[in-house]
């Protein structure tokens, strides 16, 4: 293997090709970005940055001298247009082409538009610095879309003293995500800070009534993965590009962050998982894929969420579950640890102001899958201790977790499953 | 090897003391990340650089000297 492609230069790029040259790729790495700007953290964004706290430099990933001596052929500005697997070429938007031996699909997501619009989102760092200057004290600003982006750009533009409207398609914010219980919380919290939170509001236009008295919106529903380019390239396109549970899509393709839908064998199921941690870390394992490391990628996905003095972290895989329990703490106080089960299985858990050693048993729990995995168990091939499960799953074995764990709760013993209140 | 820690842009994940535990620890209150030996030696470098790539703040920067 000599020639290497990257589509895509943010975290998850970054980390692929830091990984090649670290386990000793010495051929040509060529990164295409659709931006100008180029391996930058996106998290800040909606916080930092959009509070104005940070300047832009501050969010860079690498240093430059650290860049430079990964020796990369970098197309600032050329994105990766079209696939032809059969003759190993990426086409790329200035029309040249460039072939390879291997090839990192990671373009990520594009922000999920109304049918009309042509507001900017916040996604890339020239879109946070522009909102940056829109939110001014006793500007009118409503946010279609409560998620987490939505929410979070809600907080800030709070603090800063605009006059914020949260608007909700569902009854409560993030139930789906996060549990309604928890949902209702953060939309009260919200409220606390003045923020306008109303549900079953649906917006489709920007011409929308809900809309009319708003200085300036933000829209926030989601997101699309950037697989457009792949149309026709026969790759398996749906939400995302599918892989495998090495994150290949094809020989010699692998895909990493956000635009990957790959089968996390932790879980049984195929997931396309939108967090900072999981760009990093699945590129990371893409990238020893390519090189022939062979290893299945099972992680426990994690994020975290800064809304006004809230904390949240998350581990798991919470969509989809069937049943929540509040393990310690209680929701008033704004200070708990929570969990999610899917058929009896836990397989998620979400902490509030918890400190982290009382997360972490809860974390290590959730990475180990349940002795009687039934016919899927065949499907867990390093349910021990081999190297990349523990490498991404945290290294400390389950009986250090437990020995660790102050929480009267256990996360090994069988807690009364509680079900979720309608 | 030094390791430079850019506190103010630490999240708290926790990913550092997971990966390389002998080098990362949390602060009990809050999980900001604290690191316990800034010069690791030569056996605790591969594990760094794990926690360096996974870092989701990029707070950790590495000097190899």
């Amino acid at each position: 293997m000599n020639r290497i492609v990257i589509a895509g230069a943010g975290a998850a790029g970054l980390a692929a090709v830091e990984t090649l040259r670290r386990e000793g790729f010495t051929g040509t790495i060529t990164v295409l970005s659709e931006e100008t700007e180029v391996f930058y953290d996106r998290p800040p964004l909606s916080k930092q940055i959009l509070a104005g706290e940070w300047d832009a430099d501050r969010i860079r990933l690498r240093a430059p001298a650290q860049l430079a001596a990964l020796d990369i052929d970098l197309r600032p500005g050329v994105r990766a247009a079209g696939l032809d697997t059969a003759r190993r070429l990426v086409t790329l938007s200035d029309g040249t082409d460039v072939p390879y031996d291997g090839l990192v699909v990671a373009t990520g997501v594009r922000p999920r538009p109304l049918p009309d619009d042509s507001q900017p989102f916040i996604r890339t760092i020239d879109q946070a610095l522009e909102w940056r200057k829109r939110l001014r004290p006793g500007t009118a600003l409503t946010i279609v879309g409560a998620g987490f982006l939505g929410a979070e750009c809600a907080a800030v533009a709070a603090r800063l003293g605009c006059a914020v409207t949260l608007l909700e398609p569902a009854a409560v914010p993030l139930a789906h995500a996060v549990g309604e219980p928890v949902g209702r919380m953060l939309a009260d919290v919200h409220r606390e800070h003045g923020v306008d939170v109303r549900t079953g509001v649906t917006v489709t236009s920007l011409a929308d009534d809900a809309l009319s008295t708003a200085d300036e919106v933000l829209v926030a529903i989601g997101s699309i993965a950037n697989t457009d380019w792949l149309a026709g390239s026969g790759l398996d396109l749906g939400d995302g590009l599918l892989c495998d549970e090495y994150c290949a899509a094809a020989p010699g393709i692998y895909a990493a962050g956000d635009v990957a839908r790959w089968h996390n064998p932790l879980f049984g199921v195929t997931m396309r998982i939108e967090h900072r941690t999981n760009a990093a870390e699945q590129g990371m394992a893409a990238a020893r894929n390519l090189l022939g490391a062979a290893k299945p990628f099972a992680p426990v996905p994690y994020f975290w969420s800064d809304q006004y003095d809230l904390k949240i972290h998350a581990y798991g895989h919470l969509r989809g579950h069937d049943h929540f329990e509040i393990v310690e703490g209680t929701l008033e106080s704004r200070r708990f640890l929570a969990t999610y089960r899917r058929a009896g299985r836990l397989v998620g858990a979400l902490a509030v102001n918890m400190p982290p050693k009382a997360i972490r048993p809860w974390r290590q729990a959730i990475a180990t899958p349940p002795p009687s995995a039934g016919s899927s168990s065949a499907a867990l091939p390093f349910a021990g201790s081999s190297s990349a499960a523990s490498a991404f799953a945290g290294s400390s074995s389950a009986a250090s977790a437990f020995a660790g764990s102050s929480s009267a709760a256990s996360p090994f013993a069988v807690s009364p499953v509680v079900e979720e209140s309608p | 090897m030094r390791i430079e820690f850019d506190e103010p842009k630490c999240v708290a994940a926790g990913q550092c003391a997971m990966v390389a535990p002998d080098v990362f620890d949390q602060r009990e209150d809050d999980g900001v990340a604290v690191v316990l030996d800034e010069n690791p030696g030569a056996d605790q470098h591969e594990a760094v650089r794990e926690a360096a790539a996974v870092c989701p703040a990029a707070a950790i920067r590495l000097v190899e000297e």
